[in-house]
């Protein structure tokens, strides 16, 4: 294992006038939003030889998050007057201003003599002619450049928002290959754009479903290792492995508690699924519905009072809400076919869902009191969503029909604009989204 | 000018080390002819597949035992309660029309089904495990329900026996 740190620099911008402004620039991210907002991020300055080879690449990384987000367009290079071969050097906002680049994101890079990085940016309000926070400098290894771009990238969706990024951050996922009466699965992790891809399991056994702890250091997954569905707890640093209840009757569909202590599963006993509650330190658990129904797929809202889940309880597969030490339930999906796999937003303000109608498998959301659905996907096998650390995103995965039917992921904006494939060397299923790295 | 320090712990690049595994049955489908025997011997495992039947099918998103099910089931038990010495997994399987931890559910539900109607005809429950695999295993490959209607089954599976 190898631990690097990262050091985050905050100077103050030389150079440059500071005005006052009356209106900052921002976006909103509403429902509203359709035209994203034009920016420039003119190539890096390589500040010695060193950095020539990593400065395009930052850049790329930087721009690629933003017009990822579908709420910024990238004004090509050939378009650009000037050129920035200074980092500190006053920026001629006449020129940026020309081809209404409305925010300006300048940076430089250099490599120490013991190979560790550092990049610096800076963030200007092109009409304002003034600076949108101080300048940053970011310090690390350089095998973690597409970090260092994240982290940037984030630092500008932030100011330009007003709300925290997510593109400093993993994905877990399950790597599929093979035919469909013969799928190999492992389970992998890479990064939320699909780069760095490593995988963490080989595929003698199905694995399933993986979830990350709040520190995103471990994940919980199932797996069919002893030969029935387990769920294992994995370090995915040292990849060391154990099951969580090593009681007999197979469990499955795990979440961490927000705080990280706990998780809530499936626990299936003589061909009954009910939720459980798992102390990580204690082993002890407890179970919190016992009914003869199908109850799975729990998630703790993120201030850790309540579990959303599913039942067929009423005759048909709905969402419920109830207490986090479990009790009375209260049905919240009332729209017409099944909903399952609810998962509560970071925000705690929704819940996105799976709802299968008609024969259709579409992603959706909901207010936590059940209003306001909004389906943003859909097609023949549209599954588990997953949301970015920021709740404006979520993933999924759209496996296609027929005997050649495969699983990949995509992305939605939880307003249901901007759906993207996020391309994966194999097949690929169940994503499950970090929280931000540190 | 400020300072403020985090660190992350990065993940390893480097390649993924080799991870033990539990030692479990093999999957090399030749070691599984070995015990299945001839056909025609009654005691065969072969015998119990083709003969007896080793598969039951369900309505969607069902677990209830349809009476072919059930005729199926009560000659399994007949033929565990002649032949003992044998033990049996049965694997719940639900086709691809359902989300992947709900058919896990149901996949047990359907395993559970076919155990209790073994053990009601008076096979020792210690005989008789289970497993579901939701939509892992499917055999037939079609999205329609010429497939469908085959992949939701249970299947009991002799120790010794080929899996499905």
């Amino acid at each position: 294992m190898k631990t690097v740190g990262f050091a985050c620099v905050v100077s103050l911008t030389a150079g440059v006038g500071a005005l006052a402004q009356s209106k900052p620039l921002r976006i909103e991210i509403t429902e509203g939003i359709i035209e994203p907002m034009p920016f420039a991020v003119p190539l890096f300055v390589a500040e010695n030889a060193a950095a020539n080879e990593y400065a395009a690449k930052l850049t790329q990384v930087v721009a690629a998050d933003l017009v990822g987000s579908g709420l910024f367009r990238e004004i090509p290079a050939a378009a650009h007057i000037s050129k920035i071969s200074n980092f500190d050097a006053p920026v001629q906002f006449s020129d940026w201003k020309a081809i209404n680049s409305q925010a300006l994101i300048t940076g430089a890079v250099s490599l120490t003599s013991d190979n560790r990085m550092v990049v610096k940016f800076r963030l200007f309000d092109v009409f304002a002619q003034a600076p949108l926070g101080n300048g940053l400098q970011f310090v690390a290894s350089s095998d973690s450049w597409r970090r260092m771009s994240h982290k940037v990238a984030d630092a500008v969706y932030s100011r330009l928002t007003g709300e925290s990024g997510y593109f400093d951050s993993r994905v877990a996922f399950i790597a599929e290959e093979g035919p469909k009466n013969n799928r190999k699965k492992r389970l992998a992790l890479m990064d939320y754009d699909g780069a760095n891809v490593r995988y963490l399991s080989n595929a003698d056994d199905i694995v399933l479903a993986p979830r990350f702890s709040p520190n995103a250091r471990e994940i919980i997954y199932t797996s069919y290792e002893t030969g029935v569905p387990k769920v294992f707890l994995m370090n995915v640093d040292t990849l060391s492995r154990r099951v969580l209840d090593s009681d007999p009757g197979m469990t499955f569909a795990p979440r961490f508690s927000p705080d990280g202590r706990k998780v809530v599963m499936s626990l299936t006993e003589r061909g009954n699924t009910d939720i459980y509650s798992f102390d990580i330190a204690s082993g002890r658990k407890q179970r919190l519905t016992n009914s003869p129904a199908i109850e799975t797929a729990p998630s703790f809202s993120p201030d850790g009072r309540q579990i959303v889940f599913e039942s067929d309880r009423g005759g048909g597969q709905q969402v419920y809400v109830m207490n986090a030490a479990g009790g009375e339930a209260k049905r919240i999906s009332f729209g017409d076919g099944s909903y399952g796999t609810p998962v509560w937003s970071p925000r705690g303000d929704m819940i996105a869902f799976t709802k299968i109608h008609k024969g259709r498998f579409h992603i959706g959301v909901m207010r936590v009191d059940g209003s306001q659905e909004k389906l943003l996907a859909g097609s023949f096998l549209d599954e588990g969503p997953t949301w970015s650390p920021n709740g404006r995103v979520i993933m999924f995965f759209r496996e296609t029909a027929g005997a050649a039917g495969a699983p990949s992921l995509y992305s939605v904006d939880v307003t249901g604009r901007n759906l993207r494939q996020i391309k994966t060397p194999t097949f690929a299923s169940d994503p499950a989204w970090s929280t931000l790295l540190e | 000018m400020r300072f403020t320090k985090f660190t992350a712990a990065l993940l390893c690049a480097t390649a993924l080390a080799a991870c033990d595994t539990v030692p479990k049955a093999s999957q090399n489908p030749d070691d599984f002819r070995v015990g299945a025997g001839d056909a025609s011997d009654p005691a065969s495992v072969a015998y119990f597949q083709q003969t007896v039947g080793d598969r039951v099918l369900f309505v969607v998103d069902q677990a209830s035992l349809t009476n072919s099910a059930i005729a199926t089931l009560n000659a399994q038990a007949n033929w565990l309660l002649e032949y003992t010495d044998k033990t049996v997994t049965i694997e719940g399987h639900a086709d691809e029309q359902g989300t992947r931890e709900y058919n896990l559910a149901l996949g047990a539900r359907r395993a559970s089904a076919v155990r209790d109607h073994l053990v009601s005809r008076g096979v020792a429950d210690n005989r008789v495990k289970t497993v579901t695999f939701g939509k892992e295993r499917p055999i037939e490959i079609c999205s329609d329900e010429t497939c469908w209607s085959k992949n939701r089954r249970a299947v009991t599976v002799v120790a010794g026996g080929l899996t499905s």
